[in-house]
């Protein structure tokens, strides 16, 4: 139950956070991302506060033996980055640019009734779904085509 | 807002301690997009976290719509169409990429994970680009 209580209070806070930077206005972000009009710097300067807090941060947290309320950390394995990864970036950020909203901030707006927020929100998660459907696709294909393989190499040996 | 710049860093000193706080009570990245997509395809015991964290965002979501009205837009600025185009875009390229703004751009740049890195920036200019070539063609 603690862990809930932890993950709800960092949920508020980080809320609040978007919040107050202005990353909640999709026109602020917009205005940040847009380059042919008066160009908005400020949001650099969210990026600039949260990173200088939690590069700190999490370099005094993992010194820690364990998390305060659960038995490990689970930090994602240093990874090269591949193609995947990419192709994800362009698509997301195509999004970003497209509509100044990005999953945070759109769940903050769709909390408070905005039209534009939940619309947003609601088609996140239908892509979401459509990647999910077109990862099993994808493993139904690389399990077909191993087991193609696997028979071409059986009857070679028969 | 009269100082954005002040604004948006005392908002970003705000969004570091949050995930901050969150690594040092669960152990776990404050990633929005993964955190979603853990509750869309839940695995056993690994979503209440996620859908507390998700009322707390929403909880926060509420809070500032009456205590600092101004932190939203008073009208859309993009059609319903487009809105609709861009979460399709965001909620397939977030799974795909492993990442959004939070979980790559802050928690991951933070950590210099390469990968995250390498997403941050290409999302950002690939973000340029859509909001850049949206205005020129729009006008």
């Amino acid at each position: 139950m603690a862990k809930v209580a932890w993950a709800y209070l960092s949920g508020l806070l980080f809320a609040l956070g978007l919040g107050v930077s202005g990353m909640t206005k999709p026109s602020k972000v917009i205005g940040f991302l847009d380059l042919s009009g008066a160009w908005d710097p400020s949001l650099q300067f969210v990026m600039i506060g949260a990173i200088a807090v939690y590069a700190v941060a999490f370099r005094l947290v993992l010194r820690r033996q364990r998390p305060v309320s659960a038995p490990a950390f689970q930090v994602p394995p240093r990874r090269a980055p591949d193609r995947r990864l990419a192709l994800g970036a362009v698509i997301f950020g195509l999004g970003w640019g497209l509509g100044g909203y990005c999953p945070g901030p759109g769940l903050v707006g769709a909390a408070t009734g905005n039209v534009a927020a939940m619309t947003f929100v609601a088609s996140m998660v239908a892509g979401m779904f459509a990647f999910s459907i077109f990862q099993k696709g994808q493993v139904r294909i690389l399990a077909r085509s191993h087991a193609n393989n696997s028979m071409a190499e059986g009857s070679r040996a028969n | 807002m009269e100082h954005p710049w002040l604004m948006g860093l005392l908002g970003g000193v705000l969004i570091g301690g949050a995930s901050a706080l969150l690594l040092l009570s669960i152990g776990r990245i404050f990633g929005v997009s993964g955190i979603v997509g853990g509750v869309l395809t839940p695995k056993n015991g690994d979503v209440v976290w996620r859908v507390g964290l998700l009322a707390g965002i929403l909880t926060g979501g509420a809070i500032l719509a009456s205590f600092l009205p101004v932190a939203f837009d008073p009208h859309a600025i993009r059609s319903l169409g487009t809105t609709v185009v861009a979460g399709l875009l965001v909620g397939f390229g977030t799974q795909l990429g492993g990442g959004c703004t939070s979980g790559h751009g802050i928690c991951g740049v933070s950590r210099l994970a390469p990968r995250s890195l390498v997403a941050t920036a290409i999302f950002v200019a690939t973000g340029m680009v859509a909001a850049t070539l949206f205005h020129r063609l729009g006008q």
